[in-house]
């Protein structure tokens, strides 16, 4: 690392590194992030949710969406359903879509994250979680 | 651009490593190297989380799972259920002590509730040996900010914060700065007092190993401010690795421009220099400090003159402690006004404790000023152990003195606990329970002080060597009424001609506990008892007809001091008896009482 020369570098280099610890700060506050939580179960892994979610963390960048936090879960149980990704608006229920495709992932993110608008593929919940 | 989707941060501070958090760390970079998923889950040695008592903690993001008291056996559970299969580890979860059910989010948990983070705000929470993560959290942004102002608006806004002194003095650190700025010289130090020592004690330890770029940051600021050029730690050797922490987070500064010549492109040139002290209490005292890095004695001198008109080689000094230097770039952060909206009326902030003693949740927590004593014990500490009865809290160490039920309720602030008689000094907060025997705890803290005095003034070398002869007598059950006044007048005449702090207030803990707790005294010298059942001197065992005489504790007896038949009650000779208690243990009737 060459000596920061300036108070210009010093900020250049604050933006670059930030996001090596976004994922913590995002922790921190989840309750007011919207949550996309990938079923990474082996059958969702053997569906191809590792691209998903990868597929999630990358346009979560591309778009500077800061107010995204990509988790994992284990099998949500849809099994015939697979891919499939929860998401939870800060303060909603929140809502499964399954047979997830880049296409419906983007659909997603555009449509419902940044949009509101409820979009193909969601999976009737049936049940309530004990936790939660 | 890391595409970790995860991080996992396992505490790295002393208590946690020595209950192995180091082969944790390693067993999980194994465990997910032999998964293939090390570019996406990331293992991140931190500082300290605060919650030693339940450590070693391995805390998992972003869902925020906190795992108490994890040993290297469970990491191939954490990997395989956690990482893979987003399951959470129920067994390492923290239990809710009053519902018994498992919290996962630490957010949750009563320990964290009520606590506020500023010293401590990147502990646990970064890798304190990398420098970049310290920036992505805005580190060095308040030395840039300050590179900006004049030397006096700084110090201004130090002053317009209200922040005073965390080492136990409490004295207004932006007017310590204008003094040290106001008087002329060649060259002029900035040092950082790590001399830690009152027993129980471990924040400026825990802040310098969880976040040491801040007190690098900050000592640089103080430095502009007062136009020094040379920074130096003074650090007991006895941190190791805190001094590891330090060195390596100054060597980074360096190679990123932010210490040495011409910092970020300015005029202002610093660099920061360790010093190790060999851990004598006295030397936390600023003259002895300076006087320990001269390579002289550590010995204190009377003040004037102070270390800000001449101190290290005589040249103007300014001395501040770990944690009051951890908030000065908070306050260049998010403003002197912030800052100064926190706390009471003239303590402004937060303060660092170290609870420890007969206390649920021992650790290290941050909380406003203004926090009270009932919310720092019950809530946050957990109340006292085993269900028992608590007693008082000793607050300021072996120069402080015990807070007690009624003292429950009281804001802690500066001047709060003084008018109460005892001090804020540097946060070790020890909490005692129904059987702690007051004049055995003033003993432990005489026996210190003593132990600790540097000899050079007579009334703290021969004075506490008094103070702790009689508090002997009294425990051991040779005490008589006069000893109480004795005491009295005897710490009186220390506290009002010692030459140093230590000295003018190793009397606290005997005037305090004796305020407080005269009736246990005068137990001990008039009846020869000790109502907490600790000064074994004083007690006597006793078999009572509860025993079946089954020989079980003749037969332990080392000295065989009881004697009886089978099956009928035995005797102790109180004559041979020697109070060791094996017989107590052995005895499977509970009847042999302790009195």
């Amino acid at each position: 690392m060459p000596k920061m020369m300036s108070l210009e570098e010093l900020q250049a280099l604050r933006e670059k590194v930030k996001a090596s610890i976004d994922l913590r700060e995002k922790g921190d506050q989840a309750e007011k992030m919207v949550i996309v939580r990938v079923a990474m179960a082996t059958c969702g892994i053997a569906a191809g949710a590792r691209e998903i979610m990868s597929y999630f963390l990358d346009e979560a960048q591309h778009r500077n969406l800061t107010n995204i936090m990509v988790t994992q879960s284990g099998c949500m149980g849809y099994c015939y359903a697979e891919p499939t990704v929860e998401v939870t608006k800060p303060g909603e229920e929140p809502i499964v879509y399954g047979y997830v495709t880049k296409e419906r992932a983007q659909e997603i993110i555009e449509k419902y994250i940044l949009g509101g608008e409820l979009v193909e593929g969601i999976i009737p919940v049936s049940h309530q979680s004990l936790d939660e | 651009m890391s595409k970790y989707m995860m991080h996992i941060l396992v505490c790295g501070g002393t208590g946690c490593l020595s209950s192995q958090s180091g082969e944790i760390v390693e067993g999980l970079k194994k465990a997910i190297e032999d998964i293939g998923m090390q570019n996406q889950v990331q293992v991140v040695k931190t500082g300290c989380f605060g919650f030693c008592e339940k450590g070693p903690i391995v805390k998992i993001l972003p869902d925020n799972t906190f795992y108490v008291q994890v040993k290297p056996e469970d990491v191939e559970e954490i990997v395989s259920e956690h990482i893979v299969k987003g399951r959470k580890v129920e067994r390492l979860l923290y239990e809710n002590p009053e519902s018994k059910t498992p919290i996962s989010d630490s957010k949750h948990m009563n320990f964290y509730k009520k606590q506020m983070r500023v010293a401590l705000r990147n502990c646990g929470f970064i890798n304190p040996e990398n420098i970049e993560e310290y920036i992505a959290r805005d580190g060095y942004g308040a030395l840039a900010k300050v590179l900006t102002l004049s030397q006096m608006e700084v110090i201004e806004e130090v002053k317009k914060s209200g922040l005073r002194g965390r080492g136990g003095g409490g004295f207004p650190t932006g007017l310590k700065w204008e003094f040290a700025y106001k008087n002329v010289a060649d060259q002029k130090y900035v040092v950082c007092n790590a001399d830690e020592g009152d027993p129980g004690a471990f924040m400026d330890r825990s802040i310098l190993e969880g976040d040491p770029h801040s007190i690098v940051e900050a000592m640089a600021i103080c430095g502009y401010a007062i136009g020094a050029t040379k920074g130096l730690v003074y650090i007991r050797a006895e941190y190791p690795l805190a001094v590891k922490r330090l060195e390596c987070a100054i060597a980074a500064a360096r190679e990123y421009g932010l210490l040495g010549e011409h910092i970020l492109g300015t005029a202002f040139s610093f660099d920061i220099e360790i010093r190790f002290g060999a851990g004598a209490f006295v030397c936390g005292e600023e003259t002895a400090l300076i006087h320990s890095m001269e390579g002289k004695r550590g010995e204190p001198t009377t003040k004037p003159p102070f270390p800000a008109a001449s101190g290290y080689w005589a040249k103007p000094t300014n001395v501040n402690n770990v944690e009051t230097f951890a908030n000065i770039p908070v306050i260049f952060l998010k403003g002197a006004e912030w800052f100064s909206k926190i706390g009471t009326e003239k303590s402004k902030g937060t303060k660092v404790f170290a609870l420890a003693g007969k206390i649920n949740n021992v650790g290290l927590i941050e909380v406003p000023m203004g926090t009270t004593l009932r919310e720092v014990i019950y809530d946050i500490g957990g109340g006292i152990k085993g269900g028992k009865q608590f007693k008082a809290v000793q607050t300021g160490g072996p120069s402080g003195g015990c807070l007690t039920e009624k003292d429950l309720d009281t804001p802690i602030d500066f001047d709060n606990l003084l008018a109460k008689g005892s001090m804020m000094g540097s946060g070790g907060m020890i909490v005692m329970d129904e059987d702690d025997c007051m004049p055995a705890v003033a003993k432990f803290y005489l026996e210190f002080t003593a132990e600790e005095s540097c000899g050079k003034c007579t009334p703290c070398r021969v004075g506490t060597k008094r103070l702790l002869e009689i508090l002997e007598k009294i425990v051991s059950g040779r005490g008589t009424p006069k000893d109480l006044d004795t005491l009295k007048e005897l710490s009186e005449v220390i506290k009002d001609t010692a030459l140093c702090g230590l000295g003018q207030t190793a009397s606290n803990p005997v005037l305090s506990t004796l305020k407080v707790f005269e009736e246990e005294y005068i137990a001990h010298v008039r009846d020869h008892k000790c109502p907490a059942k600790q000064c074994s001197a004083l007690l006597q065992y006793r078999i009572t007809e509860k025993c079946v005489g089954c020989t079980a504790c003749s037969r332990v007896c080392p000295v065989g001091a009881i004697s009886g038949t089978v099956k009928k009650q035995h005797t102790i000779d109180i004559s041979k008896c020697i109070k060791c208690g094996a017989c107590e243990s052995k005895c499977r009737f509970n009847a042999i009482v302790k009195e």
